[in-house]
């Protein structure tokens, strides 16, 4: 069979499963006692280990089996859960995982993990032998477990009466406890052959797990189902018994006294928990939080998706780009010609593509969660490195941004936070002394804010040392001692992104060789958006970055320079004013003027771009007000024309070192505008 | 029997030069050309190749002829470049040309003022003398670079 089709499937999923494993392994350090998590990773894990190897990769099935046989012995109670077992499992993920990246990059998938693979036997028989003695409990307790899982669980009022009705018919009730061969691959399949089986001799009332669950494999080699039939018990047996990989059947007829009985203690059971958490709801509200947000994590809500090539939305995106060029020409032609119907037509093309565009946009909207979701892990490693404390508190996960920018963010947030841990977070001893909780608190958070989304990190660590800030700007020759005496706080907090810059005693591999902080603006701002930091000593330190929403459209206003047109983005423009050219003061060489009070430094593109002169020189001056962080500057041009969205394209290679142009776009008439980059222009 | 390469055949200044045909994308009319400010001089801007945004390169002032005003014979020859395109204005294209590779000489010692390095070879057909160009040479961003320096 040819695999090669199902390698980019496999290749997902399989990504998804680990991520499904890290993350409910961090949910369960928190809460070792709740055995439904474990389940829970055993499910992932094990079609992790079917799937690699029905594509025949060993080592990873090995390595999945493994990790798969401690996690049983952890559901079975035979092991207990210590962070030492946690790295393990978490350096057996991490090893997962690089297989599957090699697989994804063309490799073999192979490598050596027998040092884990021996870590995980130890544990799997050393806790046999310390165990033994609690063995006949734990085996009482899961007999209990597998009793509960015979049963589909109580009925609610409707399928109660559709079973008593059904019996006063003459039908027959059974319940039907089917098991799959252990090394079934296709399980879905089989449930399906399994329900066409039972529907055709009757119907079925209820599944335990559900269908939904059980199309998607979420269930190990065990359901039970309900159903009404005429056909008696031996019949249904064998017909389900053809079913190829099914293990064993087991019906039992429905009781429906005691089934009755049982729904009622069941209810007075669940009364009593209910009450029970309106007491402790009452009496903690933080625990009440914590657990929405358990149980928010552990059931994402599935909605219906399909893969699609990322190709293939850059493709769309890219025909969409040309479609909102020719609607601009459209536009143009249209007032042209000033004909009501074609105005008509227009005014409703423009609107349908402007939805278009929405879902255009949105399609390649990714939530910051893919990003995200490697970082509770990442964190918690560090922090078992640095010896300390750390809770990570992600909010905002769901927030989207551009598939471009969410590639490119990844590496710039891993860096802050480092560097929050690393800098930020103080040891445990130094947090109790100072009187802290002796659990730091990073919080990371992302949010959208008009056109813009925000991504803030937040740590209640140590914050910024102004004094040594200063100190190291001054030994590392970034700042002179006049220079260092103007700064206000927030610029001294800008200096650490200057290069070259480390304020770290001493040089650990974590973070603090200097070459951090600068890398992380440069590709922030690349990315077209910002970043700054606040910071108190002593409590914490924020780093609040800012970026576009998306990168290929953009909305800027439209300038004239003599005969040329060139494109402002509108993210960096303030406002626009008039000038009176008797208004402009020179000073040092720079003309100037006087603008609410500040003295604004005047740029003139025509002279910047040397741009052909052609026609008169006017008394008033068009001004556009642009900023880059706090500065601000007015760039003179001829006349403004107009604001409006354009398609961002690249210059290419051949001219990519233009001065003070960030890119090009096409305009409704045809022609190229530039875009002026005002970030190089304002030094 | 030899093998015969086919090539386009454009006009600059009376002489006549050539690019293999697989090199080249298309050959445009004159379109609106947006000049790019600070840029080397012989390039003359970017133009809209349907929805691309095409760097123009001036042959004549590449080759360091002076220029002209464009005319209606005036094209746009667009050439692949390391996968990118780049637009090359000539005083006219007429022609595809089918020239026996035999037919290539290397070139002669003195070929005016044309700089020996962005000649690949001459080919002599019938009466017509062909100047085959090496494009990566004549475009490269390296020889540019140079070229600037000396400049």
């Amino acid at each position: 069979m040819d695999m090669n089709q199902y390698l980019e499937v496999f290749i997902e999923e399989s990504k998804e499963h680990l991520q499904t494993c890290s993350e409910q392994l961090l949910v369960l350090e928190k809460n070792p006692e709740d055995l439904s998590i474990v389940n829970e990773i055993f499910r992932s894990a094990h079609t992790l280990k079917g799937m690699s190897a029905t594509m025949g990769y060993e080592d990873l099935a090995n390595l999945t089996h493994k990790m798969e046989n401690v996690l049983d012995a952890i559901r079975n109670s035979q092991i207990i859960l210590t962070p030492e077992l946690f790295d393990v499992i978490f350096l057996a993920v991490d090893d997962l995982e690089a297989m599957v990246m090699s697989i994804a990059e063309g490799g073999d998938g192979k490598r050596d993990v027998v040092k884990v693979v021996n870590q995980l036997e130890l544990i799997e028989k050393g806790e046999f032998q310390v165990l033994s003695s609690s063995i006949a409990e734990v085996a009482a307790a899961s007999a209990v477990l597998g009793k509960e899982e015979m049963t589909a669980g109580e009925y609610d009022e409707f399928e109660w009466t559709v079973l008593q009705q059904s019996k006063e018919q003459g039908f027959n009730s059974f319940e039907i406890s089917i098991g799959l061969r252990e090394d079934c691959l296709l399980k879905a399949a089989r449930v399906f052959m399994v329900f066409e089986v039972l529907e055709k001799s009757g119907e079925v009332i209820k599944s335990h797990p559900p269908v939904e669950l059980l199309e998607e494999e979420q269930f190990d080699q065990q359901f039970t189902v309900t159903m009404v039939t005429r056909e008696s018990a031996e019949e249904l047996q064998k017909k389900i018994m053809k079913v190829s990989e099914v293990d064993r059947v087991v019906l039992n007829a429905l009781d429906f006294e005691g089934l009755r009985h049982a729904d009622n203690t069941e209810e007075d059971k669940i009364t009593a928990v209910n009450k029970q958490e309106q007491e402790r709801n009452d009496a903690e509200i933080p625990i009440d939080n914590k657990e929405k947000k358990k149980q928010a994590s552990v059931k994402p809500a599935s909605s219906k998706t399909i893969r699609v090539n990322i190709e293939r939305l850059d493709i769309l995106m890219n025909l969409f780009e040309e479609l909102v060029i020719d609607r601009g020409r459209l536009n143009q032609i249209s007032s042209d010609l000033d004909n009501q119907e074609l105005h008509e037509t227009v005014e409703r093309m423009s609107r349908i593509t402007s939805d278009l565009q929405t879902i255009v946009l949105n399609m390649r909207m990714v939530p910051v969660e893919t990003v995200f979701n490697r970082f509770p892990k990442m964190v918690r490693q560090l922090a078992r490195d640095l010896n300390k404390k750390v809770d990570l508190e992600i909010i905002g996960s769901e927030t989207e941004l551009d598939r471009t920018v969410i590639d490119e963010i990844g590496d710039p947030l891993v860096h802050l936070l480092r560097n929050a841990l690393d800098h930020g977070i103080e040891t445990p001893e130094e947090r109790l002394g100072k009187g802290k909780n002796e659990e730091g608190k990073i919080q990371l958070k992302a949010y959208h804010s008009g056109n813009h989304v925000f991504i803030e990190i937040d740590d209640d660590g140590a914050g910024i040392n102004k004094e040594r800030v200063l100190n190291k700007a001054l030994s590392n020759g970034i700042l002179t001692r006049e220079m260092a005496s103007t700064l206000t706080d927030k610029q001294i907090y800008e200096l650490i992104f200057a290069s070259g810059f480390s304020t770290a005693e001493t040089i650990s591999d974590v973070s603090g060789r200097g070459v951090g902080l600068d890398v992380v603006k440069n590709t922030i701002e690349s990315l077209g958006g910002s970043v700054t930091i606040d910071s108190k000593e002593n409590e914490g330190s924020i780093f609040l970055i800012q970026l576009p929403l998306t990168l290929s459209i953009i909305s800027v206003m439209l300038v004239a320079i003599q005969n040329e047109k060139y494109a402002i983005p509108l993210s960096s423009i303030i406002e626009t004013a008039i000038i009176k050219r008797e208004d402009i003061m020179n000073a040092h060489n720079q003309q100037v003027i006087d603008f609410r009070g500040k003295v604004l430094p005047l740029l003139f593109l025509k002279d910047i771009f040397e741009v052909p002169v052609s026609q008169e020189e006017e008394e008033f001056l068009s001004v556009v007000i642009v900023r880059k962080g706090d500065k601000l500057a007015g760039l003179v041009v001829d006349s403004f024309i107009g604001q409006l969205e354009i398609v961002l394209k690249s210059l290419g290679n051949y001219l990519a070192s233009a001065f003070a142009i960030s890119g090009a776009t096409i305009l409704g008439d045809g022609q190229v505008a530039l875009i002026i980059d005002c970030n190089t222009l304002i030094h | 029997m030899s093998e015969d390469m086919k090539v386009i055949v454009f006009q600059i200044k009376d002489k006549e030069y050539a690019i293999p045909v697989d090199k080249v994308s298309g050959i445009e009319k004159l379109l609106h050309i947006t000049r790019v400010p600070k840029a080397v001089q012989f390039v003359k801007g970017v133009i809209n190749l349907r929805g691309v945004i095409t760097p123009i390169i001036d042959l004549r002032v590449r080759f360091g002829f002076e220029e002209v005003e464009y005319d209606d014979s005036t094209r746009i020859i667009i050439v692949i470049l390391d996968d990118m395109e780049v637009g090359l204005i000539v005083d006219s294209a007429n022609d595809v040309l089918d020239i026996p590779v035999d037919s290539i000489e290397p070139q002669p010692e003195v070929v005016g003022h044309l700089a020996s390095e962005y000649i690949s070879g001459v080919a002599k057909i019938e009466k017509r003398l062909l100047v085959l160009i090496n494009l990566e040479k004549a475009l490269s961003l390296e020889v540019t670079e140079n070229m600037l320096k000396e400049g």
